[in-house]
């Protein structure tokens, strides 16, 4: 293949161990249009104070339910549309300040493929335009750039041969999220947000978009922010899982602590929730009843306490704080009853802490 | 389209290529292409001179010897008026829709891709606009600019330019949000070249249908304002006003009355037609 030389070692600043993204206290409110006769102005709490990192060449899985604050989280740190507070980090270089150039050179380190592959394409352009497109704005000259787009479509998996001057409208779902890949790649990127990429693919085609993208990850040294709400697809891409309610970090930790020694409520009744593939192992009960409460006014202490099956006062009064779980330094849940000194009733019985 | 499109099919080969399988855009374009060229070649293709009246040859009935369709209410021959009319007609109906569709177009882009505050303004300033009937405004405008042919082109551009923006700005507005805006975003392009490369012609094939059936509407309108003494004057032959002056005919001589008027619809319907397969053919995702 090698369309591109795949990000080489000086290109990245602080070498390996050093995050390829850290992202510190992040926020967005989103005001609610008022009544118009004064009152308080209200807001949507979208993303509420968010913190994490994602290492080189590893994969963070994002998940949560519709509205948990997963894409908002997305489109600030792609900079679509700016934080209220927070800070994002990107290789060691603060991104806040960026500007102009500065702003043009971050976004060409930092793709995303998004949910919908079909308003994701431009319908007037042919999928080899659409993936040239932004390596001309870099600079690149029309033909070349055209090459490599060629280049690029072949390794996806698209002819280009047979698929280049073909128009989005004339691909499958499946064909239009590798166009979409093959777009994010032509600029080189470190850093690929997908953004429920693969939510909206039949299963068969999903399994294939999957391992064509772990085999570009592993190809070209890609780190992935992987945004889903499906748990089976989370446990096979990520390396790490961030679970997020409400706008808020629930739980953080490496792929099988996440889904072998869930430390949250919520996590667990996430997990409880995935159809299992045993008939025998059928649940009869939905383990996490209603709707996420309204995002405009978060209760107070916990989050999950209006829907968790644990709650007692004390979670409506303290706010549970990320803590470390069993001393693994990577795995973070924020609830009470890890807690032995939250006073939470259950907590000394049943803390894994 | 960027220059890298491939030339074997590109977008507009593709649309030109449905365009020319739609029996209906064949058929509207060649009236169209009857009419105007009627109209272009008229000093060459005129069987006698438009200005030429004669007392003895009012209101001729159609087919009259030397007179094709009959002559007008000062005589003339009304096969040539109508030719020579076409010149000024098609010239009001397409100049100031033109002049709008550029202005307006380019205006709504703007506001629909800045959006907020800004877009606010100016919507709303068209909007006043809008309080008024597009007849009263073209006389208004026209009337405060003076009598005269470019004056009442600039009045009817100005009639039509904040519609063509309203129509501009809400596709701009609808578009902006896809996300292959967002992805354009991050490939940190300048708005100018993403709104060029992917809102431009995802937008303007709405607009120019819009644009398109407006043209008749500026026939109209102009030839309300010559009537009024305020755009084209007699003697010129135009069709508003021919229709205007032969309306005292139309007990006697309704057919040759009837003909402007039926020019004027003809040539608003080709134009309409025209643009719904130009629209549909746009539209490549069927």
């Amino acid at each position: 293949m090698n369309t591109t030389s795949p990000s080489s070692p000086a290109a990245e600043h602080g070498g390996r161990p050093q995050p390829l993204l850290v992202v510190r206290d992040l926020k967005k409110h989103f005001p609610v249009r008022d009544s118009g006769f004064g009152g308080p102005r209200k807001f949507v709490h979208a993303v509420d104070g968010v913190n994490f990192s994602v290492p080189k060449g590893k994969t963070l899985g994002i998940v949560g339910e519709s509205g948990c604050g997963k894409s908002t989280t997305a489109r600030l740190v792609a900079r679509l549309m700016a934080a209220d507070a927070g800070s994002l980090v990107f290789d060691g270089e603060g991104v806040e300040e960026f500007r102009g150039l500065r702003l043009k050179d971050f976004r060409r380190k930092l793709q995303m493929v998004f949910q919908d592959s079909f308003a994701s394409l431009n319908p007037r352009l042919t999928i080899a335009e659409t993936v040239a497109y932004g390596p001309r704005v870099h600079g690149t000259p029309a033909a070349e750039a055209m090459r490599q787009a060629h280049r690029l479509l072949d390794r996806v998996g698209l002819e280009a041969a047979n698929f280049a001057n073909r128009y989005p409208h004339e691909l499958s779902g499946g064909q239009r999220q590798r166009v979409n890949i093959a777009r994010a790649l032509a600029y080189d990127p470190q850093l690929v947000i997908l953004d429920e990429a693969v939510a909206a693919l039949d299963k068969s085609v999903q399994a294939q978009v999957l391992n064509l993208l772990q085999e570009l990850k592993a190809e070209r040294g890609l780190t992935y922010l992987f945004i889903s709400h499906d748990l089976h697809v989370v446990h096979y891409l990520s390396d790490y899982v961030m679970v997020m309610y409400l706008g808020q970090v629930i739980e953080t930790g490496p792929v099988e602590r996440i889904y072998g020694h869930t430390a949250h409520p919520y996590t667990r009744a996430l997990l409880s929730a995935v159809p299992s593939m045993d008939p025998a192992q059928r649940t009869e009960a939905s383990p996490l009843a209603g709707d996420p409460p309204n995002p405009i006014n978060p209760p107070s202490g916990c989050r999950f306490r209006d829907r968790c099956p644990h709650a007692q006062p004390v979670c409506a009064d303290k706010t549970p704080a990320l803590a470390v779980i069993r001393g693994d330094a990577e795995h973070f849940a924020a609830c009470h009853l890890n807690d032995p000194a939250s006073g939470h009733p259950a907590a000394l019985k049943e803390s894994i802490a | 389209m960027p220059a890298a499109s491939a030339p074997s099919r590109s977008y507009w080969a593709i649309v030109w290529r449905q365009l020319r399988r739609d029996p209906m855009a064949l058929a509207a374009a060649s009236v169209l292409l009857i009419i105007v060229a009627a109209a272009v070649f008229a000093p060459w293709l005129a069987p006698a001179d438009p200005y030429k009246a004669s007392m003895i040859k009012r209101l001729l009935p159609i087919g009259s010897a030397g007179f094709l369709l009959g002559t007008d209410e000062l005589g003339r021959d009304l096969l040539s008026r109508l030719m020579y009319g076409g010149r000024l007609s098609l010239l009001m109906g397409v100049v100031p829709v033109l002049a709008a569709f550029g202005i307006g177009t380019a205006i709504g882009l703007f506001a629909g891709y800045v959006g907020g505050k800004l877009n606010m303004i100016i919507m709303r300033v068209l909007d006043v606009f809008y309080a008024f009937p597009s007849v009263l405004l073209a006389v208004a405008i026209s009337g405060a600019l003076g009598p005269g042919m470019s004056n009442s082109l600039i009045a009817l551009t100005l009639v039509f330019v904040p519609q063509v923006v309203r129509v501009a700005e809400s596709v701009t507005t609808q578009v902006r949000q896809l996300d292959y805006i967002e992805a354009a975003r991050m490939s940190g392009a300048s708005a100018f070249s993403i709104i060029r490369v992917h809102v431009l012609g995802n937008v303007l094939g709405p607009v120019f249908v819009y644009a398109t059936g407006l043209l008749s509407v500026s026939m109209i309108l102009a030839s309300g304002l010559s009537f009024l003494g305020l755009g084209v004057k007699p003697p010129e032959p135009e069709w508003g006003l021919m229709l205007n002056t032969l309306r005292s005919a139309i007990y006697s001589n309704p057919w040759v009355a009837a003909l402007p008027g039926l020019l004027i619809f003809v040539t608003s319907i080709a134009f309409n037609l025209l643009a719904d397969s130009v629209r549909s053919a746009m539209d490549i995702r069927r």
